[in-house]
């Protein structure tokens, strides 16, 4: 009895939590007279017309942000995960002068808000010409400035086994080729649970993106949702909606299909998302 | 770069040493060189992404910096931004106060929710892997813009809130009393990620001490308080700093949902959406980055605070 009081308890709860997806995913398919002051979860005469309206509701089409995000995104996760790679395979294996000092800087780097940066990063771009391209975007991924990523892949290539570094080098192999024949094909769960947050992070990102692309062909998913407050206020809300669910497919989609990988990377490594 | 820390830096920060250096000196010069190759990059970026910058922020906060005019016409003004700070810029004060209450407010209640379904959820056998992972489903959603304009919808005065209740009331997000609220709910509605931790802390703590203390008559009350809390404290206090940390920086849903002003008069002006207003609507870069150091050293010392408050109460079992 006490179990099924507890059991009820979380299913309403979680009723609750679910709510503002469901009511967002149905206010998506409602008719524009059945949107507002509407609670409920099915709409009566369900209709796809808002997403290709809100598709091609601005000058340029959600085509065109999609795009955007998609490269910067992409672009994002292999920076990252190739910089960090590197980096973590230097931390974690190599002895060289110096190593303790610059993995005690990187871990304050952790630390450091990254609010504190967009000042001096705005100005450094700026005078690059880099405003309205996707460069301030990725170049600093792929120079493994996510410290996050470094550490936890140095806590996963701890546990490969030393042995095969030794065997390896019995046989001749150098750092290069250690790395390359062992810790690249041992190291693929990091990689892959880098890669799934690295998308999930440039993907919602807001700030950045807000800061450096200002031409609508540029704009990306975030910056362009937006955009549906300025130019078209509260009677598009439809639209407006059917983007956002949009918007939300991809990391959705990642969440369905690496959800146990997502929920083992915050248990080992204290990883939020 | 989202505030993400691993709970081993803060945890257990003996471990975070490299580990033991090989056993082999013949290669030693070798693998020397090959550390400094694998490092460029993350050296160049520590160098030209972070390091430059900010020392070129400290710099800029002393001076007039507008962004527009050329470096040649910059001026010194020493510590004029710092003090315009503290002593005549009420929006500044005003952010403070909101950012403090927001976290103050929105930290505890995200915690206290996500650690009280992580005990609901730890005892059930049942499903436990579905409710984990939708409870967890609401933080990878929640600091999206899509999920911001969802909530301006929801709390607007025919929104989903007033008509659920049968309320008559009002555009919650234009009131000045509640702006702040309905992000602060925005903020717990993402519990999931510190209970995703919280449940793998749980799962470390031995059962048998629930037994022992069972027979020893303790209520459940009791066990939670006396076993389930310390046995959770390395757990809880990372939770803390990170969320903490996590909870002041909010900006994302705080622009949208005041539509870029902080709005209603300055209810949701959150620190950086008041920086980003000074930096970019009014091109004020050398104070902006008066105002980015400040909350640097606030982060800092916040962190230091929780640290140092941290020996009191956190307990490291002998195997941790």
């Amino acid at each position: 009895m006490k179990k099924a009081a507890k059991l009820v308890a979380l299913l309403a709860l979680l009723a609750v939590v679910l709510y503002p997806l469901l009511w967002m995913l149905a206010t998506s398919f409602k008719p524009d007279n059945e949107i507002v002051g509407s609670v409920s979860l099915w709409p009566t005469e369900p209709t796809g017309k808002h997403y290709p309206e809100g598709w091609s509701a601005m000058d340029v089409s959600f085509s065109t942000f999609f795009r955007n995000s998609a490269v910067i995104a992409g672009l994002a996760v292999l920076g990252n995960c190739a910089s960090c790679l590197l980096a973590a395979y230097a931390f974690a294996r190599l002895r060289f002068r110096g190593r303790g000092l610059f993995f005690a800087v990187m871990i304050g780097t952790l630390l450091l808000p990254g609010h504190v940066l967009i000042v001096p990063h705005y100005i450094l771009f700026n005078w690059f010409g880099w405003i309205d391209t996707i460069l301030p975007l990725v170049v600093p991924k792929m120079l493994a400035t996510e410290a996050f990523f470094i550490f936890l892949m140095v806590q996963f290539m701890r546990g490969i086994p030393r042995e095969l570094d030794d065997a390896a080098r019995i046989d001749g192999a150098g750092p290069y080729q250690l790395f390359w024949r062992i810790i690249v094909p041992l190291a693929r769960p990091a990689l892959v649970t880098s890669a799934i947050f690295s998308f999930i992070w440039t993907w919602n990102d807001f700030l950045t993106q807000l800061l450096y692309l200002n031409d609508l062909e540029k704009i990306t998913v975030p910056v362009a949702l937006r955009n549906f407050l300025d130019s078209t206020g509260q009677t598009s809300l439809g639209p407006m909606f059917a983007m956002s669910v949009l918007s939300l497919l991809p990391v959705f989609a990642f969440f369905v299909a690496f959800q146990r990988m997502l929920v083992q990377g915050i248990n080992t490594t204290g990883l939020k998302g | 770069m989202p505030p993400s820390v691993l709970k081993h830096a803060l945890v257990k920060p003996s471990t975070a040493k490299p580990s033991a250096a090989s056993t082999r000196p013949v290669k030693k010069k070798r693998e020397g060189v090959a550390g400094y190759v694998f490092l460029t990059p993350w050296m160049l970026g520590l160098m030209g992404i972070t390091a430059v910058p900010m020392l070129g922020s400290l710099v800029l906060s002393f001076t007039n910096y507008d962004l527009l005019s050329p470096f040649t016409e910059v001026q010194w003004v020493g510590l004029k931004n710092y003090a315009r700070m503290f002593g005549n810029d009420p929006h500044y004060l005003h952010a403070v106060r909101v950012t403090l209450v927001f976290g103050l407010v929105a930290v505890p209640l995200k915690l206290g929710a996500a650690l009280g379904v992580a005990v609901l959820l730890n005892r059930e056998r049942r499903f436990t892997g579905w409710f984990r992972g939708l409870f967890y489903l609401p933080s990878l959603l929640g600091g999206s813009v899509a999920l911001a304009l969802v909530w301006r919808a929801m709390w607007s005065r025919d929104g989903a809130f007033n008509t659920l209740f049968g309320l008559d009331g009002p555009n919650w997000i234009n009131e000045p009393d509640f702006a702040l609220g309905t992000l602060v709910v925005l903020g717990v509605w993402q519990f999931g990620a510190p209970m995703v931790i919280f449940l793998a802390g749980l799962k470390q703590i031995p059962t048998e001490l629930y037994e022992a203390a069972s027979v020893d008559g303790a209520n459940k009350l009791r066990s939670f308080w006396h076993i389930t809390l310390p046995g959770l404290s390395p757990v809880i206090f990372f939770n803390l700093v990170l969320e903490t940390i996590h909870g002041f920086q909010g900006f994302t849903s705080a622009y949208v949902i005041s539509g870029g002003t902080g709005g209603p008069i300055d209810a949701t002006l959150m620190y950086t959406l008041y920086l980003y207003r000074t930096g970019w609507s009014e091109y004020q870069m050398g104070y902006a980055s008066a105002m980015a150091w400040v909350f640097l050293v606030a982060i800092a010392i916040i962190t230091a605070v929780l640290f140092s408050t941290g020996r009191f109460w956190v307990h490291y079992g002998e195997n941790s």
